[in-house]
């Protein structure tokens, strides 16, 4: 298996882009990640996209054709395949690319991921949501994404896992680095108190415990290793791309307080990349509630049980506080939640974060920076390790 | 709209709680599966008809104030996730009950009651909620 670089990054602004088609931000995001690795495009001989739900979200299927066909490619006929995982879509995406790459079977590769929410109304949206988890047995019976988790975070609070202003914290931080990220879909700090007096969606958690629904889009091209300077003299290396699946329903499993799947990806990651999580310089984590932000934290081996939330509580995550710095983009909480490219733009921020392009959000001295992007209820999660060149 | 068929054939499941047993492990299963992932080939025509204990307490649980579409005239409303006293953990709603008063541990037992009706000439679906036991 070859190593791999990835030589382009780029990413749209996320939020409710009503001017703008899910094609525009596909194209735009593609364009800016092949202009950051100075191609023409004749270069790319392969594309994937991870996008979850353009069929239902604006009735568009076969979005690969779609893709390929308006960002040129198509005029090569290269292969162009689109990944669906739930909300890991764009990081299962990411991880074919990387294999397609590391094995030899191409060479130059176009990651993207896109999605385009807000065409359809609110609840038929939160529809589309509530499928990722058990649509049968879960969504089925009245059982709501939003409230899977607010099951979780009641079960770990009376575990004394973590308290309820401890997982309140967890967006009081994303907000922190949105304020701080031209891109970001809200781009102003909240206090804990605005998390803890936000609107219920289901108890224990509010609004402000919730990611947004976004329009977005994100790119990156990748290449071997040992051609990456060739482009680009600022490239990273992809240290390790892991991937784990748990069952479908939460409810079958012995303990939801945490996320098996992430815990097997990260010790898979780890073991490729040759490091332990007290390596990890500053990692983007999957808060599509603030509850799976400090279960990841936990997961990935970051925290112990019980302390990620203490931590994030006394503001030890802040892209400046030394110690590891988590969600500098945003998250999806603060940056935006377009579902499919979420786990691009996760890829795209610790790019940005490693070859010291992060502006206001510069994490200093970054050498290491991890990626965890969660399908459903942790049902498929991908974990990747990215190295500063 | 869903066909009639898609419903009808997790009847057993939704009104009843038909599970399945593995033979070969022990394990219960709800809902139903026909293939053990503990045993996988091993526990090929041993899985066995199982009912499901009816009666269990609240593992944890949420007030749902966001509701889908199905449970709109009902919201709030609590959902939960209940482990029945043979050890099989469902999720479901829990109603009939002041939701000031849900909690962890607390005794409940399954009914049978309407899910949702799908439009106004569509299908209407039931199955199982819990109530308070006591």
């Amino acid at each position: 298996m070859r190593d791999v670089a990835i030589i382009g990054a780029g990413v749209t602004k996320f939020g409710e882009l009503w001017d703008k088609s899910f094609r525009a931000l596909g194209i735009e995001a593609g364009i800016k990640a092949m202009s950051d690795a100075n191609l023409s495009g004749n270069e790319i001989d392969g594309i994937f996209i991870g996008n979850m739900s353009a069929g239902q979200f604006i009735k568009q299927k076969h979005i690969d054709a779609l893709i390929a066909d308006y960002t040129g490619m198509a005029t090569n006929h290269i292969p162009a395949t689109r990944v669906e995982a739930g909300g890991a879509s764009g990081g299962v995406a990411f991880r074919q690319a990387v294999m397609a790459v590391a094995s030899g079977m191409h060479d130059v590769v176009m990651v993207g991921g896109a999605e385009k929410m807000t065409d359809m109304d609110d609840v038929s949206i939160n529809s589309v949501l509530d499928a990722t988890a058990d649509a049968e047995w879960e969504a089925g019976m009245g059982v709501t994404f939003a409230g899977l988790h607010a099951m979780i975070a009641n079960r770990m609070i009376h575990d004394g896992i973590a308290t309820r202003e401890e997982i309140a914290s967890f967006s009081v931080n994303s907000h922190f680095h949105g304020a701080l990220n031209p891109n970001a879909q809200f781009r102003k700090a909240i206090t804990l108190d605005t998390v803890l007096k936000s609107g219920p969606t289901a108890t224990p958690l509010g609004m402000f415990d919730c990611a947004p629904i976004s329009d977005g889009a994100a790119g990156l091209v990748l290449c071997p290793l040992e051609d990456a300077k060739k482009y680009t003299d600022s490239y990273v290396k992809v240290s390790a791309v892991a991937q784990a699946s748990d069952t479908l329903a939460l409810f079958q499993r012995p303990d939801i307080t945490t996320y098996q799947a992430t815990v097997e990806a990260a010790k898979r990651a780890y073991e490729q990349a040759g490091i332990t999580a007290q390596d990890i310089d500053v990692a983007e984590v999957h808060d599509t509630y603030t509850v799976t932000g400090i279960m990841a934290l936990q997961d990935l081996g970051f925290y112990k049980r019980g302390e990620a939330g203490k931590a994030v509580l006394n503001e030890e995550c802040h892209f400046d506080s030394g110690k590891i710095a988590i969600n500098t983009s945003g998250g999806l909480k603060a940056r935006g939640h377009p579902i499919g490219a979420t786990g691009v733009a996760q890829i795209v921020e610790i790019v940005e974060q490693l070859r010291g392009s992060a502006d206001k959000r510069q994490v200093e001295n970054a050498k290491y920076g991890l990626a965890q992007n969660t399908g459903g209820t942790g049902s498929a999660v991908t974990v990747s390790i990215l190295e500063a060149m | 709209m869903s066909s009639v068929a898609r419903e009808w054939r997790e009847v057993p499941g939704r009104y009843n709680l038909k599970g399945t047993k593995c033979a070969n492990c022990g394990t219960i299963y709800f809902p139903r599966r026909d293939f053990c992932p503990k045993c996988r080939r091993a526990g090929i025509g041993k899985i066995e008809e199982y009912d499901i204990c009816r009666t269990g307490e609240v593992y944890t649980y949420s007030i749902v104030y966001d509701a889908p579409a199905m449970c709109d005239m009902i919201k709030p409303y609590a959902v939960v996730m209940v482990r029945t006293d043979d050890g099989v953990m469902i999720a479901g709603q829990l109603v009939d009950v002041d939701l000031e008063k849900v909690a962890i541990g607390m005794r409940v037992r399954a009914v049978m009651r309407k899910l949702s009706t799908d439009g106004e000439s569509g299908i209407i679906r039931y199955g199982y909620k819990f109530v308070p036991a006591e």
